[in-house]
């Protein structure tokens, strides 16, 4: 890898698709745009956000070139699944931080028989990931009167392990959710950012 | 002022800029955002046309009464559109003109995996490859602007990766374009008869050379250390400055016809030299041609996307190591595969769940309904491409297929190439039983409108034309629409109809509930007692009824309430409303 790859942080964030992931990697985008990053982001469109599992790629540092993140290089894994989070985990660099929202969603390979669901999936976690922030970003979200937003609390996790200043974060939110939903945002972000 | 863009956003931001006027498409992932974004600004008409083939055509008018248009697709609507792709190369351009097409390499949303590179060489017209956004804005307004200098349609052609990896772009203003629309009447020179064809047959060709000897800032060498020369283009650029950071590049944005001299200059300046390509050995072959030896497909993979991990294999190899395939992430044996199924509150799920009753063919055809191939619904048996639903169905019919056939499609796709099959039954005393899934959307593609929303994708708010009206012109008798959230309703016009020695057309209604935004009705839930765990509700393959351990339940924050698990639970034990 070249000086220029060595300098560029990477990051994934995984789920199911409608849990947010888009909106999420679109923030964290912004945010490293507003700190004055070279950026790019990729993620998947089309058939594959029928429920499927969702993987979106945010890569920022001085200048940027493949927009995904190659195997064993994230700087930091986001999940609002458990399962997709152990489906990604190779992306994960040594030393990395995976924040995991301990959620379960069924897919429907398990109901129909074709497959299991990992009852011991908390202690998968544990040993994928050595740095593993386990929370509770669905329950966070619906204190705060708005379980949507458990992807703004995974983003606010998530920031504890980058080096981008808070008031990108905050301004980011602000030009990327809607204004009705921009304090609730803001306030998921804050307490995201406190779980770690 | 650099603004975030997706690939896609940055060719709207660019055809906006070089003073677009006319731009139409057909949505298809991951080209449909370029129209899409496009639409929303100023001056610029755009329009969803039925098909590619029409789009294609509309533009090309726009460009002879002098205006600048671009045509999107995906790789396969180029397919629809290669009537007159090839010979609009041929009675040439006013307008510059070109057709923004998108890729699928790794096949995330397509049938097939064809490499649209061969159609510029085909139709012997440029081909444009931007790597970034900030280069997809660039190379829209550079292949208008040859286009228009050349007289030739062109193409621009991207990637997944570029369509839907987003980037920072430099923002300019918009140029109108000087031309005076009308068209200016020459028909040797846009009537292909054959008198006057033979004459643009050679200028096609003589065009071809003016290309090769322009110069253009498209194509350009980096050089960097000169052992390892590297030819590339499109996304792989990007993958191979992360791979060989220290490499010399030749880097191909107007990738046809090939820059012979600079590949010579490159070829001469570099030890040794290695083409990193996606999909076919589209470089490779002609470098080989010019008498350059090269490395390449030998090691690079021609098949599925390319990928730093990949290359970083290719590598090994190059360097005359063995490649490392890396090993399954961690626990994949034990995690639970998630397919993109049907959303809960579809209404295309009864329809599947109803046919799985019957001992029937179904041909299939292209869109979300394509997902009622998986299990546990898997009622369909073949998918060709767009409209092939209907006319499959009448060609298993006519050679004599012992079990009734059932064509399925969607109502967009009905109007893409679907109502010429109807036609054909109708005409040549088929017997099929057609069933159009008509969710009032283009739903796959993200919810785009078509002829039959009633509005069009300015807004505009229009006659929606009927999937029945179509069946009657056609001359097909037997025309009934149902409710596919009334399974029993369903159930027994589709048995009756498959036993009809006529054709029918079946419309099944319901609009897409993701659209819509808003439950079909109120939630459901079992009633832990009355479940005899018989799981028939786990046969409709519904992503908010959660089984595999113990009884069902119904996941409440999923379900779109469209009450079809309470219709065939046998134990009365699913109900509206949350239940302790």
């Amino acid at each position: 890898m070249s000086d220029a790859a060595a300098e560029t942080t990477s990051i994934v964030l995984a789920g199911v698709g409608g849990q947010g992931i888009l909106l999420a990697s679109g923030i964290l985008a912004q945010a490293a745009m507003q700190a004055g990053y070279d950026v790019k982001t990729n993620e998947v469109h089309g058939m594959a956000q029928r429920g499927g599992s969702v993987v979106a790629h945010v890569r920022y540092g001085t200048a940027v070139h493949s927009p995904l993140v190659a195997r064993g290089t994230a700087s930091v894994l986001g999940a609002l699944e458990q399962v997709e989070a152990l489906r990604f985990a190779e992306f994960l660099g040594p030393g990395g931080l995976a924040v995991v929202s301990a959620q379960a969603i069924v897919p429907v390979t398990v109901s129909s028989g074709a497959a299991k669901y990992p009852r011991d999936v908390e202690s998968l976690l544990h040993q994928a990931f050595p740095k593993l922030a386990y929370i509770r970003a669905a329950e966070a979200a619906a204190s705060l009167g708005g379980v949507q937003a458990a992807n703004i609390v995974l983003l606010g996790a998530m920031s504890k392990g980058l080096d981008l200043p808070v008031r990108a974060w905050k301004e980011a939110i602000a030009v990327s959710v809607r204004e009705r939903f921009r304090d609730l945002n803001l306030r998921a972000f804050d307490l995201g950012r406190g779980m770690i | 002022m650099r603004r975030l863009l997706s690939g896609n956003e940055a060719i709207a931001r660019g055809a906006f800029e070089a003073g677009v006027t006319v731009a139409a498409g057909y949505p298809g992932t991951p080209s449909t955002e370029i129209l899409e974004s496009l639409a929303r600004y100023p001056d610029v008409y755009c329009e969803w046309s039925p098909n590619e083939k029409v789009a294609f055509e509309v533009a090309a008018g726009a460009s002879l009464a002098g205006a600048r248009s671009i045509v999107t697709m995906k790789h396969v609507g180029l397919n629809v559109a290669a009537d007159p792709l090839m010979t609009l190369s041929y009675i040439s351009v006013e307008g510059g003109f070109v057709a923004c097409v998108a890729d699928d390499p790794g096949m995330h949303s397509s049938q097939n995996e064809q490499d649209t590179r061969n159609y510029a060489r085909f139709a012997k017209i440029p081909l444009f490859e931007p790597s970034d956004s900030q280069e997809a804005k660039e190379l829209i307004k550079l292949a208008l602007q040859v286009s228009e200098d050349f007289k030739t349609p062109a193409i621009l052609r991207t990637t997944t990766r570029i369509s839907h990896s987003r980037s920072l772009v430099e923002i300019e203003e918009r140029t109108a374009s000087p031309k005076k629309i009308g068209l200016v009447r020459d028909p040797p020179r846009f009537v292909p008869l054959p008198l006057w064809g033979r004459t643009m047959r050679k200028k096609v060709e003589e065009r071809l050379l003016r290309l090769q000897a322009m110069a253009n800032s498209a194509n350009r060498i980096e050089w960097r250390e000169r052992e390892l020369g590297i030819i590339t283009h499109s996304i792989a650029y990007q993958y191979a400055r992360d791979v060989w950071p220290d490499a010399s590049i030749l880097k191909l944005g107007m990738s046809y016809p090939f820059p012979d001299a600079l590949i010579r200059q490159f070829a001469a300046g570099v030890k040794s030299l290695l083409i990193v390509e996606e999909l076919d050995d589209f470089i490779e072959q002609h470098v080989r041609a010019l008498g350059i030896s090269c490395r390449g497909r030998d090691i690079v993979p021609g098949i599925m996307e390319l990928s730093v991990d990949r290359l970083l294999e290719s590598r090994a190899l190059l360097e005359g190591g063995a490649a490392e395939p890396a090993g399954p992430p961690p626990f994949a044996d034990r995690l639970p595969p998630r397919p993109p199924v049907l959303c809960p509150g579809c209404p295309h799920r009864g329809i599947f769940y109803a046919l799985g009753k019957k001992d029937v063919v179904v041909t299939g055809d292209i869109g979300c309904y394509s997902l009622g191939a998986f299990p546990p619904l898997d009622r369909m048996d073949s998918i060709l491409c767009m409209g092939a639903g209907i006319s499959m169905a009448h060609g298993l019919e006519k050679a004599g297929e012992a079990r009734p056939v059932v064509g399925i499609v969607g109502d967009s796709t009905f109007f893409h190439s679907g109502i010429t099959g109807l036609l054909d039954i109708a005409y040549n005393r088929g017997s099929s039983t057609i069933i159009v899934l008509d969710n009032r959307t283009t739903a796959m593609t993200g919810h785009q409108d078509h002829p039959g929303t009633g509005r069009t994708l300015q807004g505009e708010a229009v006659h929606a034309a009927r999937i029945e009206d179509f069946g009657r012109a056609c001359g097909l008798q037997r025309i009934f629409s149902i409710d596919p959230y009334n399974l029993e309703q369903s159930e027994e016009v589709i048995f009756r109809e498959i036993e009809a020695k006529e054709p029918s057309l079946i419309v099944s209604r319901a609009p897409c509930p993701l659209r819509e935004r808003r439950m079909v009705g109120p939630s459901r839930s079992i009633d832990g007692d009355g479940c005899r765990g018989c799981e028939l509700c786990l046969d409709l393959g519904c992503p908010a009824i959660e089984g595999g351990c113990g009884r069902p339940h119904i996941n409440q924050t999923l379900c779109a309430g469209c009450g079809l698990c309470q219709q065939v639970c046998p134990a009365g034990a699913i109900q509206e409303g949350e239940r302790a």
